[in-house]
């Protein structure tokens, strides 16, 4: 009963649906950019922590695996990473500069366009250094 | 029920707070987090390396615990807010998973920096 009027509100918009207009959006899709990557980091960072610890526990162990990332494939998924790791960086900026800043329509695809461009940079670093 | 409104109010509250400010401190983690491992992979990375910068001084471990900590308030919060609108899972159970979640990531994570650094 409690949960249900907390939830009222939320309920009420939930029944909603963007129609194609809103998908089409920039900033739809940086909603989505901004899910898909938070969802695949999540996944990823108790792997990573594990195999980190585990691996210096044993440097020759680390060494083995340090070598295995040095396949092309290894390289272009550690390069999807850090473009999943900067894109919802610089996405989450831009939303705390929307929430706390204030929100002006006419600086949203600035905005947008500067996050995107941030993410392909650190990327592209990235794939050159690796 | 009007406490139990008040009360989930606040919980919301201080959900949105540690949300925002876990991401103000992991937006600066991470910008020194990838500067790190562009210049890392260009030097050439081995197992080596890697333990002599966590060893070269203390401010690596401390920078590493805090990013640690700032992902495991953030992370679960963050899939609440998903498991919450994408699949419609909301309550105790999940709140207790994720509370689960926020502490593997915290003891994984420290574990990991107290093993590069000790």
């Amino acid at each position: 009963m409690n949960r249900d009027v907390a939830h009222q509100g939320v309920n009420s918009f939930r029944g909603r649906r963007n129609d194609a207009r809103a998908r089409t959006h920039p900033a739809y899709w940086a909603f989505i950019v901004h899910r898909v990557s938070g969802i695949g980091l999540a996944l990823f960072l108790p792997i990573h922590f594990v195999v980190l610890a585990q691996a210096i526990a044993h440097p020759a162990t680390l060494n083995a695996f340090l070598n295995w990332t040095r396949q092309p494939a290894v390289k272009v998924a550690e390069t999807l990473l850090v473009l999943a790791l900067a894109a919802h960086m610089a996405g989450g900026v831009r939303l705390l500069f929307v929430e706390f800043v204030g929100w002006r329509a006419e600086g949203q695809k600035t905005a947008l366009s500067l996050a995107a461009a941030v993410a392909l940079g650190c990327a592209l670093l990235f794939a050159l250094a690796a | 029920m009007r406490e139990t409104i008040a009360t989930n109010a606040r919980a919301a509250a201080w959900r949105f707070v540690l949300q925002r400010g876990s991401a103000a401190v992991l937006a600066l983690c991470v910008v020194v987090h990838v500067a790190t491992m562009i210049y890392a992979v260009r030097h050439g990375l081995t197992a080596d390396a890697i333990v002599a910068r966590m060893h070269a001084t203390a401010a690596w471990p401390t920078f590493y615990l805090v990013f640690v900590a700032a992902a495991a308030v953030h992370a679960p919060l963050g899939v609440r807010t998903v498991v919450d609108e994408w699949l419609g899972l909301r309550g105790r159970a999940v709140d207790a998973a994720l509370v689960c979640f926020a502490f593997l990531l915290l003891g994984a994570g420290s574990y990991a920096v107290h093993v590069l650094a000790g």
